[in-house]
């Protein structure tokens, strides 16, 4: 296996990873960083597929990959953080509309 | 063939570091294990050709978005999580999704081990090629993207200060 | 970049440079009046509005081939703006009754207007990527506006959560799209897979799937639509009113040019999984739809029966699935806005939010334009004519038959059969029962306004369905391939 290949199957694994993650963790800031897990993922798996095609494209969709994610971080850190001052939680079995 | 052995240690430490994510009882763990995961993601990216987006990722993610992880943590006192926080509680209903993805996994890999192809390419990926591309080519999602990240800043500043009411 | 491309994203760009201005603007505006903001953002939409008709016959594509503007995102850009406008006519009472009269809220509702826009002009599914974001991020700022209010903020971190999880779907899937084309530009796409197949097929499937599953949570379309309910009924109603009619329409909009335009050439591969999709959002959102008593949730089951119809259209394909789908989005958003409109003025008061069914009794003889504007809007849900909602069914079956999804036109028709289980059930509410709700419901002239603009145009959109679908059409032609 090349060393491509090699990048995108480990990306697939930790994408695998992270989705578990969300399914199964409770907490919603632990919730939060498995999605960051499954972003990073995708991040290496456009790295690996630049030197496949030898373009610099794939390295600029990272870019804006990770500026997405910085943007995401701030707006839901600061909902994590306001319901907590609300309800002194951030268990998502606690959301008590839970029932969709 | 020593080069692959550096790539299967670090892909093993990589996926050690998201397992610790997704069965650390401790909040802050999980966000070093996560730190690590990222870390290794860097070398990945100097490994490929990628020496800037190397240092932006330990700059950006590493240094911002998991501090502020850790900060957020520690400031809500949120550390230990309940022993009933671990990878064993699935609801019956999400095993469609857990199957869609190992598909989604298993047809990765065979795409990955029926072809040749992939061979590494070389192209200039200095600091100074990525920023012509970024102000020419992809001017546009640059503007959109910094629009973004104004909308972003502006909601969590609503969201976090208290009304002076 | 040159005054040429910028003008390829004109009502976007004025959305975003409008809602930057309105936030310094908004500065200057004392506390007591927010509605001047309302007014500025209201004075922004307009204006972005007047650029489609002006702009009306242009196909070109800019900025290197990222976005176009051609007759199709025009069209898309139209409808936004007038969901949108009519949304902020809506907020002034409501916003002022429930305490989130704040400034923050126009600028941001215009961001997400101008990452909306967007999804119908992205050629790159790169921009579609940021596109997503740029509507997604302000509108979980503004479900969760309500705070300190519990089931507004749980509303937010839920719709948060889903929606991060579903853009690393989406993001995944362009990766491994961009892995085995070797591009991610619409354009560039067709051409691609339109020669011999390329030699990572699995990769493409794979990532067009994880594409879909990524929109399928924008449109809320079933199995990805657990977070719906909840997150509408939590969310300040005038948020779920805009969420419910612009979101979708902006996510289809997105949708209709990946698949229907890009990947054209997949064509077998993608359509058997979106009817099932089509297939099991009607079920769903429909069957669910006839349990629920509060009428905001019922609300959010039926836009997730929506979701199913509008893809049968997409699983029809071509240019007849595409106008059908145009048609129905600017049926269903226009429709579904009158029904909050109503909720919302009935909720303007004092009083705390009460969306049960029960309120509405009595309805029919307390508040006969009220009633009026919900009876026909649910008529037009259910697809009675001469509204709009039939004509939309229509085409959308015509549609399906002439792509030999005939069984998927009969699931339309069946599905269509038992939501007039519930639709009927609120106007029987409205004008049977007698009701014990008499809280006075102060008028407002912006917001009858805005649902009787609503009202006639649903009834408008079904009597002059043929010119409608001739702009619609003209408008298809026009689009950059």
């Amino acid at each position: 296996m090349n060393p491509i290949n090699f990048i995108v199957a480990l990306s697939a694994i930790l994408f695998a990873i992270g989705v578990l993650g969300v399914l199964t963790r409770r907490n919603a800031i632990l919730i939060f960083m498995s999605v960051e897990l499954m972003l990073n993922a995708a991040n290496l798996a456009f790295v690996a597929f630049a030197r496949k095609w030898g373009e610099l494209d794939g390295q600029m969709f990272v870019f804006f990959v990770m500026t997405v994610a910085a943007a995401e971080v701030a707006v839901g850190l600061a909902l994590i953080v306001t319901i907590f001052r609300t309800r002194r939680s951030t268990d998502v079995d606690d959301l008590s509309q839970l029932k969709g | 063939m020593n080069e692959l052995l550096v790539y299967i240690l670090l892909g093993a430490v990589s996926v050690v570091a998201a397992l610790g994510l997704l069965f650390s009882r401790n909040a802050i763990y999980a966000a070093l294990f996560l730190v690590l995961n990222f870390g290794v993601a860097a070398v990945f990216y100097l490994l490929m050709n990628a020496p800037f987006l190397a240092v932006i990722q330990i700059s950006v993610y590493a240094g911002a978005i998991m501090v502020l992880f850790v900060f957020v943590i520690m400031l809500l006192g949120a550390e230990q999580l309940p022993a009933a926080d671990t990878g064993v509680r699935i609801k019956a209903s999400r095993f469609v999704i857990i199957a869609g993805v190992a598909v989604l996994v298993a047809s990765v890999m065979y795409a990955l081990l029926t072809q040749s192809s992939g061979e590494a390419a070389t192209y200039a990926s200095d600091p100074a090629a990525i920023g012509v591309m970024l102000y020419t080519q992809y001017a546009f999602p640059f503007e959109a993207v910094s629009v973004l990240l104004l909308a972003a800043m502006v909601g969590a500043v609503v969201l976090t200060t208290r009304d002076a009411k | 970049m040159a005054i040429k491309d910028l003008l390829t994203v004109t009502a976007p760009a004025i959305c975003a440079v409008g809602g930057t201005l309105l936030l310094l603007l908004d500065l200057a505006i004392p506390r007591g009046s927010k509605s001047t903001t309302a007014w500025a953002a209201f004075a922004v939409i307009l204006l972005a509005l007047a650029s489609v008709p002006a702009q009306w016959g242009v196909s070109t594509s800019g900025f290197a081939g990222m976005v176009a503007a051609d007759g199709y995102s025009l069209f898309v850009d139209g409808l936004l703006a007038v969901i949108a406008a009519l949304t902020v006519l809506l907020t002034l009472r409501y916003n002022e009754a429930r305490g989130i009269m704040r400034g923050e809220f126009y600028p941001l509702m215009l961001f997400a207007l101008s990452g909306m826009m967007l999804m119908g002009h992205a050629t790159n599914l790169i921009i579609v990527f940021i596109a997503v974001e740029l509507l997604s991020i302000p509108l979980y700022v503004l479900c969760g506006f309500a705070r300190p209010r519990v089931d507004s903020e749980e509303s937010a971190l839920k719709y948060f959560l889903l929606g991060a999880f579903a853009s690393g779907f989406l993001v995944y899937g362009i990766a491994l799209i961009y892995g085995a084309a070797g591009t991610v530009s619409l354009t560039e796409l067709t051409a691609a897979l339109s020669g011999p197949k390329p030699a990572d097929s699995a990769l493409l499937y794979a990532g067009v799937a994880l594409v879909l599953v990524g929109l399928g949570f924008k449109v809320a379309a079933a199995p990805f639509h657990m977070w719906t309910p909840d997150v509408y009924e939590g969310a300040p109603t005038t948020v779920t009113a805009f969420m419910a009619s612009a979101t979708k329409a902006a996510g289809f909009a997105a949708i209709l040019r990946i698949f229907l335009f890009g990947l054209a050439p997949l064509m077998e591969t993608w359509q058997a999984p979106i009817a099932v999709l089509a297939l099991l959002s009607m079920i769903v959102g429909n069957v669910v739809a006839l349990a629920q008593t509060n009428l905001k949730r019922m609300l959010a089951y039926s836009s997730i029966a929506h979701a199913g119809y509008v893809l049968t259209g997409v699983a029809a394909g071509g240019d007849a699935g595409a106008s059908a789908v145009l048609f129905y989005l600017a049926s269903y958003a226009l429709t579904s806005l009158a029904a909050f409109a109503v909720m919302i003025a009935l909720n303007s008061g004092e009083a705390d939010e009460n969306h049960s069914l029960d309120t509405y009794a009595g309805l029919g003889r307390r508040k006969p334009l009220l009633a009026f504007v919900l009876a026909v809007s649910m008529l037009s849900l259910l697809g009675i004519p001469p509204t709009a909602g039939f004509f939309g069914k229509y085409f959308l079956i015509s549609a399906a038959i002439g792509s030999g999804l005939t069984w998927l036109a009969i699931a339309l028709v069946i599905t269509s059969v038992i939501s007039a289980g519930f639709y009927l059930r609120v106007i029987m509410t409205m004008y049977m029962r007698d009701g014990k709700n008499e809280a006075p419901i102060a008028g407002n002239w912006p917001r009858a306004f805005a649902a009787l603009t609503a009202t006639v145009a649903t009834l408008g959109i079904g009597i002059l369905a043929s010119p409608i679908v001739e702009l619609i059409n003209t408008g298809i032609k026009s689009i950059v391939r």
